[in-house]
């Protein structure tokens, strides 16, 4: 297809493409909804391109099955929904703790357990806190379009080998399963060129060793630092968010993803009955946008964090403006998508009206 | 002065760190002897698993990635994937392989992924300090079956070439050991034929070598290779379990 129209695609299927525009040519995952069509998409893509696409036999295989590949040395990646993301805690935390890029795509649908399969944010916290087991971050970015989806994986792919981790896209059922006009980036070639990789040393060099095993309590200690030390520049350089009216807010609502395209509305609802309300989206979520909440913690007078969940982002909001301001919490979760309306009613409360 | 044998140059020159009478370091040097005579070692990727195998990416001089318990075969899945050029071997001892990783096994040999399992079974899990495998003998006494395996309550041991050779995927599925010389040659011989067969693209080898564990047997390395004699090679009995042969694919 050509690459400089506009085309209307399924959120899970333009990721995909997005993928493959980027330069990935191996893609391992395991059948869950809401995220099928990714797999699916690529199944039907990648044999046309000479790229590489895997049905694993679960989540933990597939997940392992990208900590070969990206050790490797290749531009690699899997796509799951919330469940899926569970079992690949371990090799999550195995790609992180060895330094290997990758992207993983969740396409979270409601929790715990088995849940439901509507769209959620509840692996909020999962995501940008305990993705598994040690001392690691992942890079998260959260689109909240379609085109966002697109626009976010490639450099969600360079971030990630740039600074040698994983990265994941934390979409949702909603922006995974809807359709909107993109415009899909053109396809860019692959340098190979990853000197770090376990991919044979043809008798050039000593052997690499793609590994996280340290037995030496010292020196797993010193290379979790300098790993914080890489994350200390990821929090000041890479913080990423889009304001909304919020220069003159006295209330800034703050949301990504789905949950922002309806605290969008209902900002503009509010700023119809004369409510000063804004809206900071975090793009990224790990590194979190303190920088971008911060600087409106002096004229806003509340913030409120509207989540697909039960508030897992509210302590990020407080924590970023050093709780300098309430922070109030509007939700819905489950699978249950608030409405416009639902949020602008939680502005008026806080702004005190609370009769309408 | 006349050199009869040197270390093998896929071997690197560092102190294993295995047990005293441990088959580990033969296996090691047969690996290390195949990639050398395929002149390979520039081309060859392993995969460590967790276990007393876990440092064999220390001793391999070909690159290593060090895999998650039981996922070797995934791991290993995506390395020959990303780079099909490559030949791709996995180390794995019988917990990793026939407990924890038995779904990345079977699934690896059923879609015929072109590498190489070295697979020892020495019925106990050793890194941990000898408890109950998979493998472990009706009756045997381990640190978690203090009272002998008793197969009404702990199930019963699983043969893993016998269970394989039933899939399409397999190219190769032979059980040796090495408690002689004799046997030490016929094993080496069927990694290389496993090599071999990779190079050729056949499809999933695996090679499982009846092993020893004095340590957690609780025995001097002699005793232990007359008990593996005794014990091991009548409910694991050695032989070509699966071979597709020169022509096969």
């Amino acid at each position: 297809m050509s690459m400089a129209e506009r085309v209307l695609m399924k959120g899970n299927e333009a990721i995909a493409e997005a993928a493959i525009a980027a330069g990935c040519r191996h893609f391992f995952g395991y059948p869950i909804t809401p995220q099928t069509e990714v797999a699916a998409y690529m199944s039907k893509r990648m044999p046309k391109i000479g790229g590489i696409y895997l049905q694993g036999e679960s989540e933990v295989a597939s997940i392992n099955m990208v900590l070969g590949a990206g050790a490797a040395g290749v531009r690699v990646m899997t796509s799951t929904s919330s469940p899926g993301i569970s079992l690949m805690a371990e090799g999550i935390s195995y790609i992180a703790g060895s330094d290997v890029p990758c992207l993983i795509v969740n396409v979270q649908r409601g929790g715990p357990g088995l849940g439901g399969i509507q769209p959620s944010q509840a692996d909020y916290c999962q995501a940008t806190k305990a993705s598994g087991h040690g001392d690691f971050h992942m890079l998260v970015f959260a689109p909240s379009t379609v085109q966002e989806m697109v626009d976010l994986v490639a450099g969600a792919f360079e971030l990630g080998d740039k600074y040698r981790m994983p990265a994941m896209i934390l979409s949702d059922g909603m922006l995974g399963q809807m359709m909107e006009p993109v415009t899909l980036p053109e396809p860019r070639d692959m340098r190979d060129d990853k000197e770090w990789a376990a991919r044979g040393h043809d008798g050039k060099r000593a052997h690499n060793v793609i590994n996280s095993l340290y037995i030496n309590p010292q020196e797993l200690e010193s290379l979790v630092k300098a790993r914080y030390e890489k994350y200390a520049v990821i929090v000041e350089n890479e913080q990423r968010a889009e304001e909304y009216l919020a220069d003159d807010a006295d209330i800034i609502v703050v949301a990504f993803g789905a949950s922002s395209r309806v605290s969008r509305s209902a900002v503009d609802m509010a700023r119809k009955s004369g409510i000063k309300a804004g809206l900071v989206r975090p793009i990224t979520l790990w590194p979190f946008p303190e920088k971008f909440l911060a600087k409106h913690a002096g004229h806003a007078k509340t913030f409120l964090s509207v989540e697909m969940s039960m508030g897992q982002m509210v302590d990020d909001v407080r924590l970023a403006i050093k709780c300098s301001r309430p922070v109030e919490f509007y939700g819905r979760t489950g699978g249950v998508i608030p409405t416009p309306k639902e949020v602008y009613d939680a502005i008026v409360r806080i702004n005190g009206g609370g009769q309408r | 002065m006349t050199v009869k044998g040197e270390r093998p140059h896929a071997l690197l020159d560092v102190p294993l760190h295995y047990c005293p009478g441990c088959t580990h370091g033969i296996v090691h040097r047969l690996v290390a002897e195949v990639i050398d005579e395929l002149g390979i070692e520039g081309k060859t990727v392993g995969v460590a698993s967790v276990g007393c195998s876990v440092f064999t990416y220390n001793y391999f001089g070909c690159d290593m990635v060090q895999a998650p318990h039981g996922r070797a075969p995934a791991v290993a899945t995506g390395v020959k994937r990303a780079r099909p050029d490559d030949v791709v071997f996995t180390y794995l001892g019988d917990g990793d392989l026939a407990a924890i990783g038995m779904g990345e096994t079977v699934h690896a040999a059923a879609r015929g992924e072109n590498i190489v399992a070295v697979f020892i079974n020495n019925a106990i899990y050793g890194m941990t300090g000898g408890q109950m495998a998979p493998t472990t003998l009706p009756g045997q006494v381990t640190q978690t079956t203090p009272y002998g395996r008793d197969v009404k309550t702990a199930g019963n041991p699983i043969r893993v070439c016998e269970l394989l050779s039933s899939l399409d995927g397999v190219a190769l599925a032979q059980r040796v050991t090495v408690d002689c010389v004799k046997n030490v040659k016929e094993a080496k011989r069927a990694l290389k034929k496993a090599f071999e067969y990779q190079m050729a693209g056949k499809g999933y080898c695996i090679v499982e070598v009846v092993s020893t564990c004095p340590t957690n047997w609780g025995m001097s390395p002699k005793d232990a290779l007359q008990w593996l004699r005794d014990n091991m090679l009548p409910y694991y009995p050695l032989g070509v379990y699966k071979d597709v042969g020169e022509g096969g694919q």
